[in-house]
C-alpha cells in the first residue's frame, strides 16, 4: 500500500533516482505544453492564450480525482500523504507577491527552469532573480518571521476548513472547471490575437 | 492564397498536457508521499552558496540553519535531484521540437533590456513570495490542491488573483 517510499516498499536508496526520473517527466510535460515561453504563459492574464489555466486545472483535477479513487480502492492511504500546511497570512501575502512576480517576469519557478534548459536568457535572469529573492528573505528573516510562522492552522484540508464532503467538492469543482474552460474559449475569440 | 498567421511553435493540446501532469502528480504522491516542487531547489542552492561563502553566518542565521545538516550537503535533497530531472526533460522536449537556442523572448514593442529588467525583478518577487508561502505554483498550489490542502487553495487564489489585478500595469510588456 502506498506511498511506497515512506512505507519502505521501495528502499530509500532509490529516492534520488526516482526524483530524477519524475523530474524528467515533469520537465518534458511542461516544455511540451509550451511553458518554456513567457509570452504564452502571460497570455492567461490578457486573454490571448489560456494554456496555463487549462493545464493547471486539468492537472489539479486529474490528480485529485485519481488520488481519491486510489484511496477509495485502498492503493494509497490519503491521510499519510503530505498536506501542504496552512499558514493563513503567509499563504495570502506570499501568494500575492508571487502573483506580481508572475505577471512582471512571465514565469513561475518550474516553468523558468524549463526555459533555462532550452537556453532562454530572460529565464536565466529570472532564476538569478529568484535566488536573490530567497537571499533577501533569508537575510531579513526576522522581519518576515511573524507572518511566516504565525496564523498556523496545521496541515488542514478543505474537508476540515469548510466541512465539505471531498467527493461532492471534486464533483462541483469539475463542473466549475468545465464551465470556466468553455468561458475562456469564448473570451479568447473576442480578444485581439497575439503572435509570439 | 491567403496565408494564415500562426505562432512560431506549436505545443501540445493543453488538456493533454494537463492530463499527463495530473497522472505524474498521482504517481509522485503514490511513490514518495509528497508532491512536486520547483522553488525548493533554488532555496537549497542559495543555502549551499551562503554556507560555502560564509559558513559562520549561515550557521547563526535563523533561516539558513534550518536547512543545514552536518552529515550532508544542502544540495543532497530530493527536490534538487528532481530539478536536475526537470532540466533534462525540458532539454529533451525542446530538442525534439527544435526550440533550443540562446535567445531573449520579448514582445516586439519592448526592448530586450526592459524584458530582462522585468524578468529579474519578477524573479526577486517570486523568490521572496515563495519563501513566505513555503512553496511556489508547483509545490504549494498544484501539489497542495491535489490533496485538498487549504493552504494550497489559498496560495493558488492569491497568486492568480493578484496577477489578474496587476496585469493592467504590466500590459505594455506583453500585449
Amino acid at each position: 500500500m502506498g506511498p511506497l517510499l515512506p512505507n519502505d516498499i521501495i528502499p530509500f536508496e532509490w529516492s534520488s533516482i526516482i526524483a530524477i526520473v519524475i523530474g524528467i517527466f515533469f520537465g518534458f510535460i511542461l516544455e511540451s505544453s509550451g511553458f518554456s515561453s513567457s509570452r504564452k504563459l502571460a497570455g492567461v492574464f490578457y486573454g490571448y492564450d489560456f494554456a496555463v489555466l487549462k493545464v493547471f486545472f486539468t492537472a489539479a483535477l486529474v490528480s485529485l480525482i485519481g488520488l481519491l479513487y486510489m484511496d477509495y480502492l485502498g492503493y494509497v492511504d490519503m491521510s499519510s500523504l503530505y498536506v501542504h500546511p496552512t499558514y493563513l497570512w503567509a499563504a495570502i501575502i506570499g501568494g500575492a507577491i508571487m502573483g506580481i512576480g508572475f505577471v512582471a517576469g512571465g514565469f513561475c519557478p518550474g516553468t523558468s527552469l524549463c526555459a533555462v534548459a532550452i537556453g532562454k536568457i530572460d529565464a536565466i535572469v529570472y532564476v538569478i532573480g529568484i535566488m536573490v529573492g530567497v537571499f533577501i528573505f533569508s537575510e531579513l528573516y526576522s522581519v518576515f518571521e511573524p507572518i511566516y510562522t504565525g496564523y498556523f492552522y496545521g496541515n488542514i484540508t478543505l474537508v476540515d476548513s469548510l466541512g465539505i464532503n471531498p467527493y461532492w467538492f471534486v464533483f462541483l469543482f469539475t463542473i466549475a472547471a468545465v464551465i470556466i474552460f468553455v468561458l475562456v474559449d469564448m473570451i479568447r475569440k473576442r480578444v485581439k490575437k497575439v503572435f509570439y | 492564397m491567403k496565408i494564415k498567421k500562426q505562432n512560431k511553435h506549436l505545443y501540445w493540446n493543453p488538456y493533454y498536457g494537463g492530463f499527463l501532469l495530473g497522472i505524474l502528480i498521482i504517481f509522485t504522491f503514490y511513490i514518495t508521499g509528497r508532491g512536486l516542487g520547483a522553488s525548493g531547489a533554488m532555496k537549497s542552492s542559495v543555502v549551499a552558496i551562503v554556507n560555502s561563502a560564509a559558513p559562520e553566518h549561515a550557521e547563526s542565521s535563523a533561516y539558513y540553519s534550518k536547512f543545514l545538516d552536518d552529515t550532508k550537503s544542502p544540495m543532497n535533497n530530493w527536490l534538487v535531484f528532481e530539478t536536475l530531472g526537470v532540466l533534462i526533460g525540458a532539454l529533451i522536449s525542446g530538442g525534439i521540437s527544435g526550440r533550443i537556442g540562446w535567445r531573449t523572448q520579448h514582445s516586439p514593442k519592448i526592448t530586450r533590456r526592459r524584458r530582462l529588467i522585468f524578468a529579474f525583478s519578477g524573479g526577486i518577487l517570486f523568490g521572496l513570495g515563495a519563501q513566505i508561502a513555503r512553496g511556489c505554483t508547483s509545490g504549494a498550489a498544484l501539489s497542495g490542491m491535489a490533496v485538498l490542502s487549504s493552504g494550497g487553495f489559498i496560495t493558488m487564489l492569491a497568486i492568480f488573483g493578484t496577477a489578474y489585478l496587476f496585469a493592467y500595469f504590466f500590459r505594455k510588456n506583453w500585449i
